[in-house]
């Protein structure tokens, strides 16, 4: 049972002063990400029956590598910032909630790095 | 975590069916929510059939009619009977709105009324605004100022000024939006959702105010605002057809500008 008055209530821990660069960069990562998927899929689609150097020599490209790396950095941020609402939305368990968050941070950080590990090893050769 | 069981009092029953009266030629049902807490049973869904030739042609006329003929037993909220006071806000047909500009005429077959969704419920159609009317108090509706008020004149506005509260001082807190939110139903303990930030709006962009940076600094947190998600049901919903959506984004907007 709690007697807290129903304003106290409402105003709880009062504001985080936080959560505008979240919107920001959800937002700026999903425009940036309409040509940089559109010209990924188009530049698959292009090396489509390619042989295999063929498609090592599109990557060498300093564009190209350049491209793809912020391609993938980009999507997995926004994935990122796109499932931590999704947890915040309905998970209400705290710890369940945090460990959520952290799982989701670390696996998007791990996967973008390997992507990017990836395209730098393709492009600069080894 | 979302609740996946229901909730207590949240399986409903088959209720009481009251047919109508004989020599009825034009018949209407009615399928209403109701719940009384001091019974200690399930809610229940009882079915009421009206002579439309002697009822008048809103929704809140056939609850007046079922109270005042059939069953006074049922319980809603009803002030002002024409949409200004939004006391009669209710699920009807599967929308929210106030069932006194709510023409019986426009529901097709039976007549569903349900309290609004996602709150606590008093008793039949009477939903529990305690934290609504605590949210709304959160964001001080009131005008905040630190120049003291003209001896000889009233705080003036000039037209440009006033019309930019157009579209937001009608709001009548009816909370047909806020109800209508998902973002609202599963984080209501946090979010104010789309009544409470467009009233927020209101006082914002009110030329007179001087709180304007106070009131964006109590928004800026992750539940409080940014749990919109521009689903926009409340938009779509609000019986007085202002667009809560919009006074978000505007707010959202401006939080960005003063970057």
């Amino acid at each position: 049972m709690g007697l807290r008055t129903p304003l106290g209530t409402a105003l709880g821990l009062g504001p985080a002063k936080e959560g505008v660069s979240h919107w920001w960069w959800q937002r700026v990562t999903s425009v940036l990400l309409i040509p940089l998927s559109l010209w990924f899929v188009f530049s698959l689609a292009s090396l489509a029956g390619a042989n295999h150097q063929t498609v090592v020599d599109w990557m060498r490209s300093p564009i190209v590598t350049a491209l793809l790396i912020m391609f993938v950095i980009s999507t997995f941020y926004h994935a990122q910032l796109g499932v931590q609402v999704v947890i915040e939305d309905y998970i209400h368990t705290e710890w369940l909630k945090m460990a959520s968050l952290l799982a989701v941070s670390f696996v998007t950080a791990f996967l973008s790095l390997v992507a990017v590990v990836l395209v730098l090893r393709v492009a600069l050769g080894g | 975590m979302v609740e996946f069981t229901l909730p207590a009092n949240s399986k409903i029953t088959a209720g009481v069916t009251h047919s109508a009266s004989e020599g009825t030629n034009n018949a209407k049902s009615f399928k209403i929510y109701r719940w009384d807490p001091d019974s200690g049973e399930n809610p229940r869904i009882d079915l009421y059939a009206l002579d439309m030739d002697r009822c008048g042609p809103m929704v809140l006329d056939a609850l007046i009619k079922i109270k005042n003929e059939i069953d006074a037993t049922l319980t809603f909220r009803r002030s002002c009977r024409e949409g200004i006071c939004g006391s009669c806000a209710m699920n009807i047909d599967g929308t929210n709105t106030l069932a006194c500009t709510k023409p019986i005429e426009d529901v097709n077959g039976t007549v569903k009324i349900y309290p609004l969704p996602h709150m606590q419920v008093v008793k039949d159609l009477v939903p529990d605004m305690t934290h609504f009317y605590a949210q709304y108090a959160s964001i001080k509706p009131w005008l905040q100022t630190t120049t003291p008020v003209p001896p000889d004149r009233e705080r003036l506005q000039s037209k440009e000024e006033r019309a930019r509260l157009d579209g937001l001082y009608e709001c009548i807190l009816c909370a047909c939006c806020s109800t209508s939110c998902p973002s609202y139903w599963w984080n209501s303990d946090r979010y104010l959702g789309p009544a409470i930030l467009l009233q927020a709006y209101r006082w914002i962009v009110d030329s007179r105010d001087e709180a304007t940076g106070e009131r964006l600094d109590n928004l800026i947190d992750p539940f409080r605002l940014y749990r919109c998600h521009t689903i926009m049901n409340c938009s779509k919903t609000c019986p007085k057809s202002l667009n809560p959506g919009k006074a978000i984004a505007e707010i959202k907007k401006l939080i960005v500008a003063r970057r």
